[in-house]
């Protein structure tokens, strides 16, 4: 996994509610059993037309947001669905951290497995970021993951909180596998005693 | 001891490591894996040349993409579903993992075939890739939806990276008034907290009117945890759990079981045991229910009108203007005056043999509207073969509904079953998001007698008056 330390970019404003990962990528695209190549039906509904043109008004359809790494967003990032394809086709398209008040549960933990940074902070710093991200490319938002702050491009600053050891992976690119398969000799132990606890299952 | 919550007790039983931050490795006791997000987590497998720990402990089973017409056996037609349920057939054969291929009986919705064989039992850990995973905790199981990367987890070690939620507690009290069901519960609750109201905890439900609800109530109740932002939802196991257990496949047997009994019958809340956030509702209160709006927590009594955006804060304004906008409404407009096209019965959350029944009682004798296209796609094999044991089947055709083998259907219609752009449905699922049972179809969520009394007059209706 890439890892995540510092991150300048472009951020994109969505202030939508509930974007929910259906949104993000509808179940049309979900066939795949490939990781990789989802970031072109990134928000496809409201990103296309049927006939495959893009709608103008579409944030990342606009000439400012082409490139953005961030997106600031409503309320409830991510609910719905469990598909990793959302966090995959965020992730493919360019995106690499999204803040917002809140997210779905199962999403937030589906992007740090994919070298996202979900970032959660209160309201009124969320509108001021949104502020920030509706000027467009000219401004770039900075983020540091080893300090926990997001910067805005007129330099105001909020910290936020994220769990360390989750914090630890995405800066050092680790992958989870391989971390728990150290503590393998814990899991024959558990395995074990719950075999002799509750033979049933 | 500490007094502990049901969610203490089952997570306490299951962390086999905990690191010094509090990150915990909690052991899972069913992993249940579905064609749609486990290719890439078997692919991983075999490129870091892995292997699946406990494949006696996996459950795989088609849903998603299977057609569900009659004509099924002649094979899937969209190239790349079959794809996937092939991908699906080879990974559990190459691991060796339980399985239920389309042609099998009991092959069906992965939360309905779980319980159904006895796979589910109170205070397991069971995830899947999916977020109706929740389903599960009608019986006392801690349950929840994984991504991808954590099924691959799970295939790979049995366990899953967690720090534990916080506890919640959603009461309700007292009786549910006649027509009113497990559906409406569930919608009421996430109408009360909202979409997010049950982001970071796992949800207990209890009260008197969570008693009475039979098995597959509660399970339609947990279904939707999710939808409130929950974890998990968990109903603590008593004696209609333990006879719905008794004697399915995987359940224990003999000497076993009472063994089991013994340690299911530990897992409640103790008395004086704290709840990070207590949510009561009265179960009078609450009304048969439908969605206008294309959130969950869009609910509305069927007796009540189209809100006004206006009468929102916040983000929420937009999304309503939106959602309204979205699903041809008018605030203002009463419920029952919005007529419907298309009926879906089925899902993982009204997909059981008590849904077909509550369908049944209103539709027979009855015909569904002229031009109506409806369907009842039950929840397995089993479900379709007890329904039409017990006579429904031939109620439902006469009444005109097509009767369709078992899977995900319209619930999210990655199958040929969608809705064409501005149709309106009265759906048993379980989301009425935006394009999700077809691009640009409108969705309203009811329980299945309120989408069977739906069928017959042609618009939203208020099944008390069909009682
Ligand atoms: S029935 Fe619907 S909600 Fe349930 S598992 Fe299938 S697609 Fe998901």
């Amino acid at each position: 996994m890439e890892k995540f330390e510092k991150l300048s970019g472009i951020a994109a404003p969505m202030p939508l509610v509930n974007i929910d990962t259906d949104m993000i990528i509808p179940k049309v695209f979900l066939k795949s059993i490939a990781r990789t190549g989802f970031g072109k039906n990134l928000f496809d509904e409201m990103r296309y037309n049927r006939d495959g043109t893009e709608i103008e008004d579409f944030v990342l359809n606009k000439p400012a947001y082409r490139e953005a790494q961030i997106l600031v967003a409503g309320d409830n990032f991510g609910c719905g669905s469990s598909r990793e394809h959302a966090p995959w086709a965020l992730a493919d398209f360019g995106i690499k951290a999204v803040v917002s008040t809140s997210f779905a549960d199962i999403f937030y933990n589906n992007c740090f497995k994919n070298g996202i940074l979900p970032i959660v902070l209160p309201q009124e710093a969320v509108d001021v970021l949104m502020q920030d991200a509706e000027k467009g490319a000219n401004a770039r938002m900075d983020i540091d993951l080893e300090a926990q702050t997001v910067t805005t491009s007129d330099g105001e600053s909020f910290a936020f909180e994220v769990d360390a050891f989750k914090k630890h992976c995405l800066m050092n690119g680790l992958d989870d596998i391989d971390l728990t398969l150290e503590k393998a000799a814990a899991i024959d132990t558990f395995e074990a005693a719950a075999a002799q606890a509750r033979p049933w299952v | 001891m500490s007094p502990k919550t049901l969610y203490d007790k089952i997570w306490d039983a299951h962390v086999a490591h905990e690191a010094d931050d509090g990150t915990c490795l909690l052991y899972i006791d069913r992993h249940l894996v579905h064609e749609v997000t486990s290719p890439q987590a078997f692919e991983g497998l075999r490129l870091t040349g892995r292997s699946v720990r406990a494949p006696d402990k996996t459950i795989a089973v088609p849903d998603h993409n299977v057609p569900t017409t009659l004509d099924r056996a002649k094979g899937i037609e969209n190239e790349e579903s079959r794809i996937q349920v092939e991908a699906l057939d080879k990974n559990a054969k190459d691991f060796g993992v339980h399985y239920y291929p389309v042609s099998d009986v009991r092959q069906g919705i992965v939360h309905i075939v779980g319980p159904e064989q006895g796979w589910t039992l109170p205070g397991m850990t069971v995830v899947c890739g999916d977020s109706h995973t929740a389903t599960h905790g009608a019986f006392g199981a801690l349950a929840h939806g994984i991504g991808t990367s954590e099924v691959e987890h799970v295939l790979a070690t049995q366990t899953l990276i967690q720090s534990k939620s916080k506890n919640m507690k959603v009461e309700i009290t007292g009786k549910l008034k006649p027509g009113v069901t497990a559906k409406d519960i569930t919608l009421a609750v996430i109408g009360e907290t909202g979409t997010a109201g049950g982001t970071g905890y796992v949800i207990e439900y209890c009260g008197e009117a969570i008693r009475d609800l039979s098995m597959e109530g509660r399970m339609t109740v947990c279904n939707m945890a999710i939808e409130g932002g929950a974890r998990a939802g968990l109903i603590a196991p008593d004696e209609t759990t333990y006879a719905y257990v008794k004697g399915r496949p995987h359940a224990p047997k003999g000497a076993q079981w009472e063994a089991a009994l013994n340690w299911w019958k530990t897992l409640y809340t103790d008395e004086d045991a704290v709840f990070d956030k207590v949510v009561t509702l009265k179960a009078e209160d609450i009304e048969p229910v439908v969605t206008w709006g294309t959130s969950p927590e869009d609910v509305l009594p069927i007796t009540g009108v189209v809100p006004d955006p206006a009468s929102f804060k916040g983000g929420k304004v937009d999304a309503a203007k939106r959602a309204l906008e979205y699903m041809g409404l008018t605030a203002g407009q009463k419920l029952t005056d919005i007529q419907i096209d298309t009926v879906f019965i089925g899902s993982c959350t009204n997909g059981r043999i008590e849904d077909l029944r509550a369908a049944a009682a209103i539709l027979k004798g009855k015909k569904i509207k002229d031009g109506m296209r409806a369907m009842i796609v039950p929840g397995s094999g089993l479900v379709r073969a007890q329904a039409e044991e017990e006579g429904l089947a031939d109620i439902f055709k006469e009444a005109g509904f097509e009767w369709r083998l078992a899977g995900c259907s319209m619930c999210l219609a990655m199958n040929p079953d969608q809705l064409a752009e501005g149709e309106r449905c009265a759906a048993t699922s379980n989301r009425n998001f935006e394009g999700r049972q077809g691009y640009k179809g409108r969705t309203h969520l009811v329980s299945p007698a309120m989408a069977a009394a739906a069928a017959i007059t042609g618009h939203l209706t208020d099944v008390r008056e069909m009682m």
